[in-house]
């Protein structure tokens, strides 16, 4: 009997090509491919005065130089506004190559094709720029200011004003007992995937066909971009997704310039063209993410039950607003955690500044959102003297009032915010035991009666996750046995391969082994989304499961026609359809594939059991009515709502009382995205999501002078953890509730292991030191000028 | 930019000795070791990640030390004996233990660092065969991946030294 694989924590299938060299990533594709160099800009806004390319045209190996006098039609036009909303009042979008105007260090301005790389950037280097500086804009407080502005058109830095909430929040503050304000802070980071944006194009003059290859976490979104702003019909471009060193988010923004110039110079020049970023590039012209300012006003009962909240804060959205609204939106709506609030209201204004743009980096708002509502939390408790998880206990939505509707808040995906399931009382019995929250206060004394300082820290959160629209599932049974499935969102690292091939083999009873998984090739799938918001197993992983068992059906159809029994009376198992009770009477998937499509002509052995002579009811056509010829199965899963996962992480540091380093001695994790279907996989993305939380707490930030000159663009500033910075152990819990909205009761675990770090830490930090912590990252050297700040601390502390 | 054409365009005849074979290239003085390997040679399992030296991706063995094929030049590696990740696969095509060992422990999800940390780890192994979990972490310490948290990395290194005891044990 096949044994489900579900649950499971099978090896990855996609490993064997990936540890030995064999992986196909962007930059592997297309030897002897013509390649690209982009000029950009040196300076974070400016007016081009001129561009002079004639010093490139005399350059060996030089094909082709392009600026945006070049461009013509659509790709002359700005790029899309991927996701309009009605209150991006001042969206603007870049030229694909700058139209007399740059508004961050990094834009592109001109791109040289050549035989290599070397050449193009020979030639880039000698492109002749003439600017007319303009004064930056840079951090939220700078726009805010206004002194001067990114984009004359738009006044106030402002591009739109977003307003939400439910209840009376400023009579329930009022007549709260208790109330408090915050100012808090959190500074930009980046996803800095370990392999950096590449595309590669080849046009076919015979067919007339674009064949594009993209390290991106949509390909049906891309393929969509680049046919329109080439004036070529969807069906003449096929988009690819090679293996995909890493996403993190930043590769769900599209169309990135070279995108478009890629195989637009490709058409052209009649050659395949690849380009591929370098890091310095992916630092000044990829997106970043994080930076925001945040104001709090809260009101509460004695126990600690928030009754009223008013939560403001400015978003950093960079020089242009490719990507709308959706970071600002999810931080103003998963603000909210695990809790009931009586009354809430937010506003926040997105602003712009001439930095690089910010769309989604894992966690996309959330981390920041987290911040807020849990140094909130901190700070109630530390208001009444109690103890922090009481505050939040005493928050906490419960079991029985799922589904739960947060007023009428909308979500980011336009419908209403209504979690479907979570047990968030047991999530944080179970972190309290991980991390020994009851036992600490011996551990602290056993600490400081050595000298040592140390310091707790907890964290809630709740994510929305596998927002829709849709994903699709292809299912085939080949005639051989094996099963080809397709999925069109991508992969960057997440193990569909063998995930979704769990998910398939369990539906279809067939082997494991047998099935082979697709992910974000249009010519496979050409309906599709994309792989982000922790979407990918609950989308496809739910689509897939739907489409096979519309196989399984016809499977089931044909094995009882073919073994002349009624189709109850089956089961498959390992890949068999058999007689239950009669193991004998039997036949494979394989052969029912044969049998489902009736042939004329035979090509091989058993394609013969097939033809018209063989097979088939004289009486009957060959395909009957309603049917199809191919054993395959194809469904889509499009659902109401996003599904909510949920978390607690809880930290214990220890500072070091001379040089204020900040090191993790234990790191807890308690976390419920609904059924498991690789808990080893899970598992993995929670480790990764907590490194990517340390770099956010403790490292990453990206450091703009006030010229807008990005000062750390390399991994050699910009610090992103080595084995060295990591916790040396992440203990995790899980607590399952299913959602109830899929299939599988599925919930997306891509993002959670990096939302509530910065809180956690930010908590443990200010538990340690006794100083309070507003905002994030935070140094050594921060750490120590705090300490220096607050005297009363050092005092206590060298009192202790 | 003030290097004359006449340099740019200068090719030379180059000799790379990888994976046990030998490659006659011709190039410019100024290639990169890693773009030679992955573009001349046609090797793409060593990939870049930063190219100045800070994430290891490009990590491949010269003369079975752990080097930077993104800090150096193509011209000057002439003289050794290189080994990629498509190396590290023994002659019969298994994995060896170092690539048994993340497949085994759910040591890479993207893959893209991941040649790199084989590389190192397999010469690491041969300078100590059977490191504590601390020198494990020391190991792979100059090495950067963005997806695993190095959880599951520090247990191949530990799993992969194991494995290779096992082999040899049985082997003698």
């Amino acid at each position: 009997m096949t044994t489900k694989t579900v649950g499971e924590p099978i090896r990855r299938v996609e490993d064997a090509r990936l540890v030995t060299g064999k992986g196909r990533y962007a930059d592997d594709l297309m030897p002897g491919a013509l390649e690209m160099a982009v000029l950009r800009s040196p300076l974070a806004h400016a007016k081009i005065v001129s561009i002079d390319i004639d010093p490139v045209l005399d350059v060996e190996g030089v094909h082709a130089v392009y600026t945006f006098e070049d461009l013509e039609g659509p790709m002359a036009e700005p790029m899309p506004l991927l996701i309009p909303h009605p209150d991006l009042t001042h969206g603007r979008t870049q030229y694909a190559l700058a139209n007399g105007e740059v508004n961050y260090m990094g834009e592109a301005i001109a791109v040289v094709v050549a035989d290599d790389r070397y050449i193009a950037e020979d030639a880039v280097n000698r492109i002749v720029v003439e600017y007319e500086a303009l004064p930056a804009v840079v951090g939220v407080d700078g726009a805010r200011k206004a002194e001067h502005l990114v984009h004359e058109d738009v006044p106030g830095n402002v591009a739109a004003r977003m307003e939400q909430g439910f209840g009376d929040v400023k009579k329930a503050i009022k007549n709260a007992p208790n109330s408090l304000s915050l100012d808090l802070k959190i500074e930009r980071s980046a996803a800095t995937p370990m392999e950096t944006r590449g595309t590669v194009a080849r046009w076919d003059q015979d067919l007339k066909r674009l064949s594009l290859w993209s390290s991106t976490q949509t390909s049906t979104g891309v393929r969509a971009a680049v046919a329109s702003k080439l004036g070529l019909d969807l069906g003449q471009v096929d988009l690819v997704t090679p293996d995909v060193g890493g996403g993190f988010g930043v590769k769900i923004m599209h169309p990135w310039p070279e995108e478009l110039l890629v195989p637009m110079t490709a058409m052209a020049l009649g050659r395949p063209v690849k380009f591929t970023e370098d890091r310095r590039e992916h630092f000044i012209s990829s997106a970043h993410e994080r930076g925001q300012e945040q104001h709090i006003e809260v009101g509460f009962d004695d126990e600690g039950r928030i009754l009223g909240l008013d939560f403001q804060f400015w978003h950093d959205h960079g020089a242009y607003t490719p990507y709308g609204l959706i970071v600002p939106i999810i931080t103003s709506t998963q603000f909210l955690g695990p809790y009931k609030l009586p009354a809430y209201h937010v506003v926040f204004e997105s602003l712009y500044t001439n930095t690089v743009i910010v769309t989604p980096y894992r966690g996309a708002g959330r981390p920041q959102a987290v911040f807020a509502m849990e140094r909130t939390m901190d700070a109630i408790a530390q208001h009444l003297g109690m103890d922090r998880t009481k505050v939040r206990e005493n928050n906490f939505i419960q079991p029985e009032d799922f589904p739960y509707a947060h007023g009428d808040l909308n979500f980011q995906d336009g419908r209403p915010l209504v979690y479907d399931s979570g047990n968030y009382p047991e999530l944080m019995d179970k972190a309290k035991k991980l991390v020994g929250w009851d036992d600490y206060e011996k551990f602290r004394a056993e600490a400081r009666a050595e000298g040592r300082t140390v310091g707790i820290g907890i964290s809630c959160y709740v994510e929305g996750t596998g927002v829709g629209p849709y994903e699709g599932g292809h299912v085939r049974v080949e005639t051989n046995g094996k099963i080809k499935v397709a999925t069109g969102l991508t992969s960057q690292g997440q193990g569909h391969e063998t995930a979704f091939a769990q998910i398939v083999a369990d539906e279809l009873g067939a082997k494991f082994e047998d099935v082979e998984i697709v992910t974000g090739d249009t010519r496979r799938m050409p309906y599709s989304v994309g792989t982000f918001a922790s979407r990918a197993a609950v989308m496809s992983g739910s689509a897939v499961a739907l489409a096979a068992r519309k196989a399984r059906a016809k499977i089931l159809r044909l094995a009882a026609d073919a073994l002349e029994v009624s189709e109850e009376d089956l089961e498959i198992n390992d890949s068999i359809v058999s007689v239950k009770g009669a193991p004998d009477t039997k036949i494979e998937l394989g052969t029912l594939a044969v049998l489902a499509n009736p042939l004329r002509y035979a090509f091989d052995e058993a394609s013969k059991a097939a033809t018209q002579f063989a097979v088939g009811d004289p009486n009957k056509p060959p395909v009957p009515e309603g049917d199809e010829p191919g054993l395959e199965g194809k469904d889509f899963y499009s659902p109401m709502r996003s599904t909510f996962a949920s978390g607690i992480h809880a930290v214990i540091v220890e500072t070091d009382p001379e040089t204020a380093e900040i090191k993790i001695l234990k790191y807890a994790v308690t976390h419920d995205c609904g059924t498991l279907i690789n808990p080893m996989i899970v598992e993995g993305q929670i480790h990764g999501g907590v490194a990517q939380g340390v770099g956010g707490s403790l490292y990453e930030r990206m450091e703009y002078d006030e010229a807008g000159q990005l000062q750390n663009a390399s991994f050699m500033d910009f610090l992103i953890p080595y084995v060295t910075e990591v916790p040396e152990k992440i203990d995790i819990d899980h607590v399952v509730t299913p959602s109830p909205l899929n299939p599988l009761g599925i919930k997306g675990a891509g993002e959670a292991g990096v939302i509530p770090t910065a809180a956690a830490f930010a908590a443990a930090i200010e538990d340690a030191e006794g100083i309070t912590i507003t905002s994030m990252p935070i140094s050594p050297s921060e750490l120590y000028d705090l300490r220096l700040r607050d005297g009363s601390a050092v005092n206590e502390r060298t009192q202790a | 930019m003030t290097v004359s054409d006449k340099a740019e365009t200068a090719l030379v005849p180059v000799t790379l000795n990888v994976n046990g074979v030998q490659h006659d290239i011709t190039i410019e003085p100024r290639r990169l070791l890693s773009d030679a390997l992955r573009h001349d040679v046609g090797l793409t399992g060593t990939h870049v990640g930063c190219e100045h030296g800070v994430c290891g991706a490009c990590t491949i063995l010269i003369d079975g030390k752990p080097t930077r094929s993104c800090l150096m030049f193509a011209v000057a590696a002439q003289e050794y004996q290189i080994t990629t990740v498509e190396g590290l696969t023994c002659a019969d095509g298994s994995l060896s233990p170092v690539q048994q060992a993340f497949k085994e422990c759910h040591g890479l999800q993207c893959g893209f660092c991941t040649p790199g940390f084989l590389t190192t780890v397999a010469a690491g192994l041969e300078e100590n065969p059977n490191p504590t979990e601390d020198e494990a972490r020391d190991m792979i310490s100059g090495n950067l991946c963005r997806c695993t948290g190095y959880q599951n990395i520090v247990k191949s290194v530990l799993k992969a030294a194991e494995i290779k005891a096992e082999q040899e044990e049985s082997a003698s």
